[in-house]
């Protein structure tokens, strides 16, 4: 595990007129409903705390309306907190005063929106340079980098179009580049594909994951899309009404789901292709027939798995060394949850 | 029920009382600050007289020339350039040229005020909800009062001549540029100005990059209809002393001229048609990015 990153610790956010009068209801175990109904206020965070790491993809999910977007925005802080702290690199970014706080948007953190958020009177150098025009980086630099950017989300080309000119999945290209030119070390990302077709989301996906393995920037990764989450996520953290009920890798949250309604999410999904061999392995002493890697999901597994001695294999760790072993009856019983 | 059929009103005499106080406490201020304030305004006094002369005294064809240069700057349509330049040939060939000119040169600089006064007060008005609810009823009362009631203090303030008469064009059309500024910053996109915000954008920043930008169509529309507002002044204020041609059109009412009212009130009207196209195809261009395919 490596440091945390950005700390999330008993954030509160309550909107209304009054929030910290009716802050102690909420903090006594007041639910949402009710907090709404005798006292008018929204309860949009409710007690969470993460610590995600450094140079990982912190997915967070959750339904419309639980409160996705508000966490989300606490972190750069263009959302007060009711009550609570937000760290990055253990500086409290609810201590800084405005001019602290610019610095830290303007280098520290980008975001990238569902609906884009890109200027609409500029060219597309021009929205993905706007990072660095706002940190007053001269023009034929900033340039150089927006062209740089530009061909790296694939849209060499398109530098002098308006961005109402483009396709859905183009704009979020733009948006994506715009996040990259100030070489951020945390990425934010609100359902940042959420605004596209099924096939253009998944290539945009495919887009981020390369950038990821070779930048590793910390990225926080909204969605309600469990195959998203699944798919991107290094841990998923699940939200709801405001409160955080699950944390955890894909495995832990496919394998244990902490309750009903995680339980719900996960039916749809298709097991074969999510669930490791590492989530299932039985420890033991020592095994002699042939193995297969942690990491190889169930589809792939089961042939080797029927064809085994025993139809049991052993299941190697990163590092190479024996983590358990897996049968095929458990591997089956495993699919169907 | 004698009380209800006549309004308890103050009184003959009280209230007689009460608007002498009125008027002599204006008169008293007019006698103490009206000097002063005639010399505060004489820069733009001078500035009107000088630009006035210089466009009497500019020769014709030069005149064509920059209408038609203006006027294709503005629209690139050549429709509407030909257009402009046939109808100041017209209104020359019938002799309106010299009041034209001074209309024009009242018109401009009334303008000019209005947009160095009206778009500061427009950004001021939106970025405070405060603002916003004190200068409404300010703008709706300057734009709904008769022009008549406050040519009076005007006048009693600064006597009859082209300043009164300018500022009473200001008052009437400066309340549309103010509006449309304001309406125009508010109106832009929540979620691009969140974006500007978490880049780190600087409130300056963001009102020089983004909310004037995309105003700006807005700020167009109300400049206008602030032309429009100034040019429908131009009979009255030539009431007050303002040259122009409202001059020949009151004189015309008086003396039931049919054809003098008709030829200077069309002129009115040609110069409000030229201004309003050229400045509403200027803005129309400014927008060009929505459309999606305008690429200059
Ligand atoms: N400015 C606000 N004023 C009042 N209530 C708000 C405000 N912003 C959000 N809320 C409420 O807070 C809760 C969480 O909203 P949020 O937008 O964070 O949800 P979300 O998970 O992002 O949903 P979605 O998937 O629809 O984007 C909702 O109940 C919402 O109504
Ligand atoms: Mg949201």
């Amino acid at each position: 595990m490596t440091d945390a990153k950005v700390q999330i610790k008993n954030l509160y956010k309550i909107f209304g007129k009054n929030p910290q009068k009716v802050l102690p209801l909420v903090k006594n175990g007041m639910s949402k409903p009710d907090l709404l109904d005798q006292h008018g206020h929204v309860l949009g965070i409710e007690n969470v705390s993460l610590d995600i790491p450094e140079k990982q993809i912190q997915v967070v999910m959750g339904l419309s309306g639980s409160g996705k977007s508000t966490l989300i925005r606490h972190i750069n802080r263009l959302i007060e907190p009711t009550d609570g702290e937000i760290l990055i690199d253990g500086e409290n970014v609810l201590k800084m005063d405005e001019k602290q706080l610019r610095q830290v948007r303007r280098t520290k953190t980008a975001m990238v929106f569902q609906k884009f958020g890109l200027l609409p009177h500029r060219r597309v150098h021009e929205n993905v340079a706007y990072g660095l025009s706002i940190q007053g980086v001269d023009d034929a630099k900033a340039r150089e980098r927006a062209n740089y950017w530009i061909e790296r989300v694939g849209l060499s080309g398109y530098e002098e179009h308006y961005p109402g000119q483009l396709s859905g999945g183009m704009q979020q290209r733009v948006g994506l580049a715009r996040a990259l030119a100030t070489d951020p070390e945390i990425l934010l990302m609100d359902e940042a594909f959420s605004a596209l077709d099924p096939l253009i989301r998944f290539d945009m996906q495919s887009i981020l994951l390369q950038l990821q393995d070779e930048l590793n920037k910390t990225i926080i990764f909204i969605t309600h899309d469990l195959d998203e989450a699944l798919r991107l996520g290094d841990n998923i953290a699940i939200l709801r009404d405001g409160a955080m009920i699950q944390q955890g890798d894909a495995q832990q949250i496919v394998m244990q789901p902490a309750d009903d309604y995680i339980a719900d999410f996960t039916k749809d999904i298709n097991r074969a292709k999510v669930i490791e061999l590492r989530a299932l392995a039985r420890p033991v002493e020592s095994f002699a027939g042939p193995t297969l890697d942690g990491e190889t999901v169930l589809e792939d597994a089961l042939k080797p798995l029927a064809q085994a001695p025993d139809q049991t294999i052993g299941v190697t760790k990163r590092d190479g060394s024996l983590g358990g072993v897996v049968s095929l009856t458990e591997a089956i019983e495993a699919l169907h949850g | 029920m004698e009380m209800f059929e006549e309004f308890p009103a103050l009184g003959r005499r009280p209230l007689s009382e009460f608007k002498q106080t009125i008027d002599e406490a204006f008169k008293g201020f007019s006698r103490a600050y009206g000097e002063a304030l005639e010399n505060f305004f004489d820069p733009l006094l001078k500035f009107l007289v000088w630009f006035e002369k210089l466009l009497i005294a500019t020769p014709w064809p030069i005149i064509l020339i920059i209408v038609g240069g203006l006027a294709w700057l503005g629209s690139r349509s050549v429709k509407i350039t030909v257009g402009s330049v046939l109808a100041f040939i017209a209104i020359g060939y019938l002799g309106m040229w010299e009041d034209t000119m001074a209309t024009l040169a009242i018109i401009s600089v009334a303008t000019l005020l209005c947009i160095v006064l009206g778009i500061p007060i427009g950004i001021f008005m939106s970025r405070s909800d405060r603002a916003q609810a004190i200068i409404t009823p300010v703008l709706d009362v300057m734009q709904t009062i008769p022009s008549f009631v406050y040519l009076i203090p005007v006048v009693m303030l600064l006597g009859i001549g082209k300043v009164p008469g300018l500022l009473a064009v200001c008052i009437y059309a400066i309340p549309p540029i103010v509006r449309l500024t304001n309406l125009g910053i508010r109106l832009v996109d929540k979620d691009i100005l969140e974006a500007a915000d978490a880049f780190g954008a600087s409130p300056k920043q963001k009102m020089l990059g983004v909310q004037i930008p995309l105003a700006l169509p807005n700020i167009f529309a109300g400049i206008n209809q602030t032309i429009m507002m100034a040019l429908s002044m131009v009979v009255i204020a030539s009431m007050i002393g303002v040259k122009g041609l409202g001059v020949p059109v009151l004189r015309a009412i008086s003396n039931q001229y049919l054809a003098l009212g008709l030829m200077n009130g069309l002129a009115i009207v040609a110069l409000a048609i030229i201004f309003d196209r050229v400045s509403q195809t200027y803005g129309k261009r400014l927008q060009a990015y929505r459309k999606g395919h305008g690429n200059d």
